[in-house]
This record gives structure tokens, sequence and C-alpha cells, in this order.
């Protein structure tokens, strides 16, 4: 056939019509449409039976109530407890996003042991039996050279079941040092020690009380528990309280509050005294209070009115001394007002002399366990395991000084001074840690001056994390024991960090572990059975829900059935002598404290001109940075003017980026005596000019892509300063140098 | 059938609480299913249905203050239901709920044109740029009642619409028509620690949003309250997300004023 243009023509026009009519392409088009839409590796959630779950939260000291949501065998939403009475039906931002911890890649899936070097993150799995035996043989080695006080434990969690486990094995092993990681609450428990002679945490009446002095506290950055704060900063908000806050930056609670003053950072003590030196002089103090239940406030207000003028005050802190005279009278004058200090969420201690000078206005108020006050809360009293029998070894290694020197003459209020540590270990030969156990703590990541830290780490010849989440602490490990996460176990919850009553929390496991685990108190009694007597004698009992089961008794199944225990009528101050001390009353100086309270403020490390700036760390709600890191969800609220690609930004004052030569955005080198890191530069209006702020809980290179690898860690950038009177870790910020690369 | 009253669920958030937390955030893309990646910083495409912005009034330290704003879907009934965005939408994928007042958003009709981005002036509506990812293991978590989406498609709050409809389908179990105020809550309202959000009918005046925000049928849902602003509100986009301030600034940063202007004297 030939085939001309006619025809070629035809049968393109004719072949197109006839297409056109036929169903074809309307069927193509169609099935185009569907496949389009039908997406194969978009997940489809599988239903089920719809359960409730009530737990508690174990990702902060908070001790939050917590409904998990259950679809058949999963859980798909955690949300508060309503009626709870921490937590009231609220959550925060890092509760939400557990069960991303939960079933995230972060997980340690089985015990490991390390393949490469130290910090390579090449590891090898073995069976739980192997794992433990290497402990044990480890451990019964050290006892039979008489060196079981070598082995230490730092531990994020104390008080509790878990907590007391680990310290009664160590103390039968022979080893003083179970060493609790840092916080406001070492500072607070040994305020009240000093001037009211009570082994008590503080709890705060914030619901009452209806005027608030926030010396730095982050009351909306995390400190205490959080949600707890949250909801009274709400009732505040409804009732008129008012809110004062000192700190030389604009955090969210200073934007909230109704007051701010922006103090020289670091000088917050001195302006306590300062206001004491106003009420004192006005004799605005509570005459019932202090008259009757005090001692020592004469030698006390000679010292601070001599000291602290309010114009000596302005020079110290930059407020003016008009605005200390009105504060501190108004601060007297309201009906129920409160100090609170620690700054940001109180993650690093404070000095003592800081600690004592805010708590001392709250006596001058008499606000000492009273509606609205500062109450005195005992610790839990549900633990009442038999004596510890312990053998000659045991006996000789509780007499060896801890390496942290707390309790020790030069520390001896101090219980737990983990900042010490880096610092005993590289110093000594041989490292005067031969074992270290790491429990619910990242110190890897959360010790300053990592130089140190690093020679420290290098010099213990054994290091056991028992973290359920591969952080920078187990990433540096030579073994990983990990423990279920907090969704998946039975643990009590001693207490709710600030809060003003006697609690108990039960967390739950609300699935299945999820990888081959296995609860640290079972851990801890395994390896005691292995370890054969004495150490096998203190731990009677068969796995740790026995061992719970026997410390609870009959409380366990109301426990259980309401998932926490508060003593709601609880009155402060009178289920036992409200003032341990040698005068029977609170003590504004304390014959024993060798004025400790004397010194309120600490300098920053480093010298002029070589570093010019101060280095602020600053908190947030929607950063992590304890032994959680941020999980996705979280991470992803961080605005960009904090994080962008993996750069941070650092806040620095318009004028003082001017006089560096830097403009939004730009890149900057940040140098202090510890280390230095490439930042950028954010301008905020809200800092002090000649202050860098750095937001704290980044420059993570543990956990996952979605966290590790961003930002800059603020903790590499500083380094302890040790309060003299007590040795706690005072810190609040370090000289700084920043330059334009 | 008996006809029930029309509901018109809106939002008041009370700026003076909101403390800037994000829980809201977060409890959303708990809820909702919402995707994240591993680089979330440009801000553009991070999917983010409640998004907390940040105010500032501007002036040099120490005078500066700062405000949080939580952002989402503002459910815009414009005029009789003409939202900005369902009145561009070729496909009918976004749609204003007569009944409700929740503007939906229909993932398997969306063709993922953009036009609706382009038309709402909230910056409400995101687009889905990649498939979602969730690492191994943990799309264990993802609730059933909100499916996720796929590459290509817009995705905004539904004010928890499935929650809604859980709520309905209990009640009308319980041979019960009308939805007591506690029966239906967003996620965020939920979760909010500060108690800044209340969720309601804004037709019923036993409900909190209405009383708080008393709006002015008048004038197009206008609140009476004097600390009371919606977004943009001259925009005539009749949002029903109502904000509470006592800061003068802030009531101002909801609209574009002139300088000689102000957020009452101004309309």
């Amino acid at each position: 056939m030939k085939m001309d243009r006619r025809s070629f023509l035809s049968f393109l026009i004719g072949g197109a019509a006839g297409t056109t009519l036929s169903p074809l392409p309307w069927k193509l088009t169609d099935d185009l449409a569907i496949w389009s839409q039908n997406w194969p590796w978009t997940p489809v959630p599988a239903g089920g039976e719809v359960t409730f779950v009530e737990t508690t939260c174990m990702l902060c000291p908070g001790g939050c109530g917590v409904t998990v949501r259950k679809v058949g065998d999963r859980a798909v939403k955690i949300e508060g407890t309503p009626g709870h009475p921490v937590n009231g039906g609220g959550i925060c931002i890092l509760g939400l996003s557990g069960l991303q911890l939960l079933y995230g890649p972060t997980r340690v899936p089985a015990p490991l042991r390390r393949a490469g070097g130290r910090g390579e993150n090449r590891w090898e799995k073995i069976s739980w039996d192997d794992a433990l035996a290497l402990v044990v043989e480890k451990l019964a080695a050290l006892r039979e050279n008489r060196l079981s006080h070598t082995l230490a434990c730092i531990s994020g969690t104390d008080g509790g079941t878990v907590g007391r486990l680990m310290e009664r094995f160590l103390t039968v092993y022979g080893s003083p040092n179970f060493i609790r990681t840092p916080s406001m609450r070492d500072a607070y428990e040994m305020t009240l020690h000093l001037m009211q002679g009570v082994q008590a945490s503080a709890g705060f009446d914030v619901e009452n009380t209806d005027f608030i002095l926030s010396f730095g506290s982050g009351i909306l950055e995390g400190w205490g528990s959080p949600v707890r704060m949250f909801r009274a900063h709400s009732a505040w908000k409804e009732n008129g309280a008012k809110v004062v806050q000192i700190e030389p930056r604009l955090s969210n609670t200073a934007a909230k509050s109704d007051k701010w003053l922006p103090v020289n950072p670091g000088t917050e003590g001195a302006l306590a005294l300062g206001l004491a030196h106003v009420i004192l002089k006005e004799s605005l103090h509570r005459r019932e209070f202090v008259d009757f239940y005090a001692w020592g406030l004469d030698r006390w207000k000679n010292e601070v009115l001599s000291k602290w003028t309010p114009e000596e005050v302005e020079a110290v802190t930059g407020i003016d001394k008009s605005t200390t005279v009105a504060l501190a009278r108004s601060f007297a004058g309201a009906g129920r007002p409160l100090a609170l200090c620690g700054r940001g969420k109180g993650s690093i201690p404070g000095s003592i002399g800081e600690f004592m000078a805010v708590h001392a206005l709250n006596a001058l108020v008499g606000n000492i366990n009273r509606k609205g006050g500062v109450w005195a809360v005992p610790g839990p009293d549900y633990i009442r395991w038999p004596e510890v029998e312990m053998d000659a070894t045991a006996a000789a290694g509780m007499q060896q000084p801890r390496v942290d020197g707390a309790g020790t003459e030069k520390y001896i209020f101090a219980r737990h001074l983990l900042h010490r540590v880096p610092e005993m270990v590289a110093a000594a030969d041989p490292s005067l840690v031969q074992a270290l156990f790491i429990l619910e703590a990242n110190p890897y990541y959360t010790l300053s001056d990592p130089a140190l830290l690093k020679k420290a780490w290098d010099k213990i010849p054994f290091i056991v994390s028992f973290s359920s989440f591969m952080d920078e602490t187990a990433q540096n490990a030579d073994l990983i024991l990990p423990n279920h996460m907090y969704l998946e176990r039975y643990e009590d919850v001693p207490y709710a960090e600030g809060f003003n009553k006697p609690y108990i929390g039960l967390a739950k496991p609300v699935v299945h572990p999820q990888f081959s685990t296995m609860h640290a108190g079972d851990v801890i009694l395994r390896l005691a059975k292995a370890l054969g007597d004495p150490v096998q004698k203190a731990f009677p009992w068969e796995d740790y829900e026995g061992c719970l089961d026997e410390t609870f008794g009959d409380a366990l199944e109301t426990l259980r059935e309401t998932g926490y225990r508060v003593e709601a009528d609880f009155a402060p101050g009178s289920g036992y002598p409200a003032f341990g001390t040698a005068s029977g009353r609170f003590e504004f100086i304390s014959e024993e404290s060798r004025d400790a309270g004397m010194q309120a403020m600490v300098q920053p490390q480093g010298e002029e001109p070589a570093f010019p700036l101060i280095l602020i760390p600053f908190d947030s709600q929607r950063l992590a940075n304890g032994y959680i890191g941020d999980p996705p969800f979280v991470i992803k609220t961080v605005p960009d003017t904090v994080l962008k690609g993996d750069a941070l930004f650092v806040e620095v004052h318009p004028e003082t980026a001017k006089a560096i030569g830097l403009s939004e955005g730009k890149a900057a080198l940040l140098a202090t005596p510890k280390g230095q890191a490439r930042v950028r530069v954010h301008l905020f209006e809200g800092i002090m000019p000649g202050l860098v702020g750095i937001p704290t809980g980044l420059g993570h290179h543990a956990y996952d892509g979605y966290l590790a690898g961003k930002g800059v860690n603020a903790n590499a950038l500083m380094g302890p300063v040790e309060d003299g009177a007590s040795g706690l870790n005072a810190a609040w910020g370090i000289r700084a140098k920043l330059s334009r690369v | 059938m008996k006809h029930e009253q029309a509901k018109k669920y809106g939002m008041v958030i009370d700026l003076d609480k909101c403390t800037g937390c994000g829980a809201c955030m977060v409890a959303c893309m708990a809820e909702n299913n919402v995707p994240f990646k591993e680089d979330e910083t440009n801000k553009l495409d991070s999917i983010t249905w409640m998004r907390v912005y940040q105010l500032t009034n501007g002036k040099p330290f120490p005078d500066t203050d700062i405000c949080y704003l939580p952002r989402p879907c503002m459910h815009c009934e414009g005029d009789h239901g003409h939202s900005p965005c369902v009145t561009v939408c070729p496909a009918i994928a976004t749609d204003y709920g007569l009944d409700t007042g929740i503007v939906s958003q229909i993932y398997t009709r969306c063709f993922g044109c953009r036009y609706c981005m382009a038309a709402c002036p909230y910056h409400a509506r995101y687009f889905n740029w990649w498939d979602p990812v969730w690492p191994n293991g943990m799309e264990k978590y993802l609730n059933p009642n909100v499916s996720p989406r796929m590459r290509g498609v817009v995705e905004k709050c539904s004010f928890c619409y499935h929650r809604y409809q859980l709520a309905k389908d209990r009640a009308f179990m319980e041979d019960r028509r009308e939805l007591e105020e506690e029966e239906y809550q967003t996620a965020c309202t939920q979760a909010c620690p500060a108690g800044a959000i209340v969720f309601g009918d804004l037709n019923n005046e036993t409900h909190r949003v209405h009383q708080i925000v008393q709006p002015d049928p008048a004038h197009a849902g206008r609140p009476k309250n004097p600390k009371a602003f919606r977004l943009l509100e001259r925009l005539g986009t009749n949002p029903k997300v109502y904000y509470l301030s006592s800061r003068e600034w802030v009531r101002r940063a909801g609209d574009n004023y002139l300088p000689h202007e102000g957020p009452s004297g101004g309309h």
C-alpha cells in the first residue's frame, strides 16, 4: 500500500478521532487519577479497641499524671490526666512527645558491647546473660582487690525504689559514690538544712500566693513542675497576683511578668539582700514570725544594713535605688508574697548565699510553712527496707571519701557534687573511679568543661550505661544495659519538683517492652544475686515488681488504680519539729553554716580584655536540656531565630553587635575560656548590652538525625564555678568573646 | 427531622495566659499525624497546623516586650461561607460547613494547585512537598482517626473534626442530638497547660467562647469584648478564632493600621 500525504493525514486524524471516541483515554485518565492518589507507602494506621492507661510521666522531675490513649496494642497519644493533683489535666510539649521516644529510632534495642573505640558508635549485640556476666566479673575483681569504693554511679533518680536499690547496691558492695545529677534541688535542700534544720525539699504553694518575686526562675521555662507552674501563672492572671521577674534577659517569664527588672547577670543575690535591707530598715518585716520563730536576726541585720544599702545595690546590680525601695515595700506589703530562685529550669544548683538570701526574704515576710509560702516537704518515707549488713570490705569501702568530696570537711553540707568528679578523676593516678554506672542521666552531654571531661572519661576503664536511648553517655560507654523506657515499666516517682505536698506517682507499663530491654531494678537484683553474699543478702526480692509489692504493701493496689498518692491535707511543719536547728528556730545566720549566706554572688570564669562579653545560657520550654533530648516534634517547634539548618543563633543586643561589626544572621566565632564554637548572630532588644545569650539543649552528637549535629552545646562552652561556701556549682555564665569570621 | 440550630465552632485564645510553650503545636501534630523532616528550620515548608508566632513591640531595651500568638486555621466564614480559600478552590477540596462553621480539607480531592495557600491571608495552609516518612517503627503511634496525607496535597487545621464526628457518634448511640460543650474539644485546647485556649460553639450562649467573645451578629461576629480582637479584621474574612489581650500594642499588632488609626477607632 502506498502511503501518500493524504492517507497519512487521514490515518492520523481518524486515529485521533477514534481514540477520543473510544473509552480508552477516559479510562486511562481515571486510572491515572486513582493511581495518583494511591500511595501504598503512606501508612494506614490500623484500628482497634480504644483504651486509656493512666500513668506518670518520667521525662522530667515534674511528676505529671498522663493518660495514654491506646488503639489495640498501640499507644497513639499522650494527654494530661484530668483532675491530677500536680498537673490537673495539662501537659507540656515534651510529655506530649513521649511516644516518639517510645517508638523512635533512638532506642537501644538490646544489650550492646562496644566493638570499636570509645565513642565510635560500633556495637555488638550480646545476650543479657553475657552482659550481666561481664559486669559481675568486673565488680567481683574490684571487690577482691579492695577497690570496691572505685565503683561510682551517676544517677538522675534518687529517693524512689530504683534510685534507692542502686544506692543500696553500692553501699553493700562497698562504695559511697552514689552521685545524683545536679539541680537547684541540691541548693534548696541545703538551704532548708542550714536555715530550718530539716532534711526536706522545698515546696512552693504557688497557687495561693499573690506576689511572686522571681530571681531568674524560669517559671514559664520549665522551672519546678512545668505544667503546674503554667497553671499557677494563669491563675495569677485571673486573680491579679503580681509577678516581678529579675534577670538580664527578656525570657518568656519576664515577658509575661508585671514587671521585668533587668539586673546585671549574677547579681540577683545582691538585689535580694538590698531588698532585705529596705525591709529591715523600714521595719516592714512580719514581727509575728521574725520575733517568735527566728534566730540570728540581729547579726544578719547588722550585716545587711551596713553592707547592702540601696546605693551599694544600685552600683552592683544596676537596679535604680528607688526601684529597690519601691519593690521592697510592695513585696513586704503584699498579702502572701513569695520569693523564688534557681535560674531558668534550675538545672544548675547555684550559690548557697543567693539561695539563703532569697529564702531570708521569705522569712522576713513570715512566709515559711504558711499558705502561699515555702513549705518544707519531708522526703519520701515509704521505703522501709531492713538495714544492710556490711562485711569488712563493704565497711572499709564506705569509709573511703566520696570521689566528689561531698560530706568531707570542705564540703560538709553537700550531698552530691557531680561537677567535681571530672576534676578529681583526671587528677589522680590510678583513676579514683574504676567502674562507672550511669542511670537515667546523660553526664557526657550535661557536664561542662569538655576537655577536662574527656580526660577524666578516658581514665575510667569500665563504663556501663543503663540508658533506654542512644544518648551521648551511652554512645561513649563500654556496655549498654538498656532499661525499659518509662511507658514500658513500673516505677515509683517519689516527688514532683517544687510541689508543696508529699506525693508519689506511679509509672505503669502502657505497652509491652518494644525491645530486648530489662528493668534497671531487675538488673540491680540480678547483679546482686550473681555477686553472692553479702551483696545478695541485702536484696531479698525475687524481682523488681516483688520489691515494689513489698515496699508499698496494700498501698500498691490503690496506687495502681489512681496512679498517684498525695497527702492532700499535709500541714507543713506540724508533723515534726518545724525547725530542727540548734536554736529550734528559723536561723537567718546559722552557727553551723560558717557564714555561707554571706557570699551572695560568684564571679564568672575568664578575664577581660581577652573576653570582653559575658555568655549566659538560657533555657526554653521547647528545648529539653537534661537526660532527655528533644524528640522530632519538639525540635520542629524551635524558632528559626534559634536554629537555622545546623547553625545556632546566639542573642546579642544590637548595640553590642554593632560594636563588633556584626549584623542579623551573620556568622561569628564565640570563644570562652573553655571552648569555642561557630555561631550566627540574632539581634535581640530583650538582652542586656554586653551579654551573649545561648540557648541550652542543642548541640547533641548522639540521638538521631532529627537532633544530632544541630547547633552548639552550651555546656561545652561553660565550666563549673564552685561556690566557696557550699561547693555547689554556681556557674550562671562565663566571660566570652564574639568575633567576626 | 427537626431542624437543629447551626453550630458555629470557634476559639478564643487568651494571649495574656499563653506562655509560648508550644504544647498546642505538638498536641496538634500528635493528634493529626502531622509529618516531620530531619530539618524543619525552613519554616516555609514546615507543616504546623497550629503555629505559635512571636510578636515584639519593637521598643529598645529595657522596654522591649514580646507576646506569643498561636495561629490555627481561622475557619473564616467570610460572607455566608465565602471564605478566601473555599472561593478559589477549583476542586471543591475545601468547603465551608454551614452546619458547623468548620472549613474542611478533603485530601483525596486536592490536586495541589495551592490557590488556597495563595488566598489564605493567615498562612494557615501547608503543602506536602514530600511524602511523609516516619522512621522505622514510629508509624506505630499514628492515630487511626486521621488519615496521613500524601505528597502533593494541601493540609491545614480541621478544628479536630474527627473529634466532632466521634462525639456525634457517641451522642447518637446514647440517643442524644446535642453535644455538651466538653464533649467536643480540639487537641490544642485540651493540651494547653496554661488553659489559654477556649473552644466551643459561638452560637450557643451557654458556651464559654460565646460568653467571653460576645460576638456581634450585626457586625459579622465582631467581638463586643473590648479585650478581644481578630486577626486582619478589616479584610472581612470573618474569622472564628478570637484573641484576648490586655496589652494595646498586641491588639494593634492584629491588623495593619495607619499611624492615626487604632484597633478600636479604625473601623
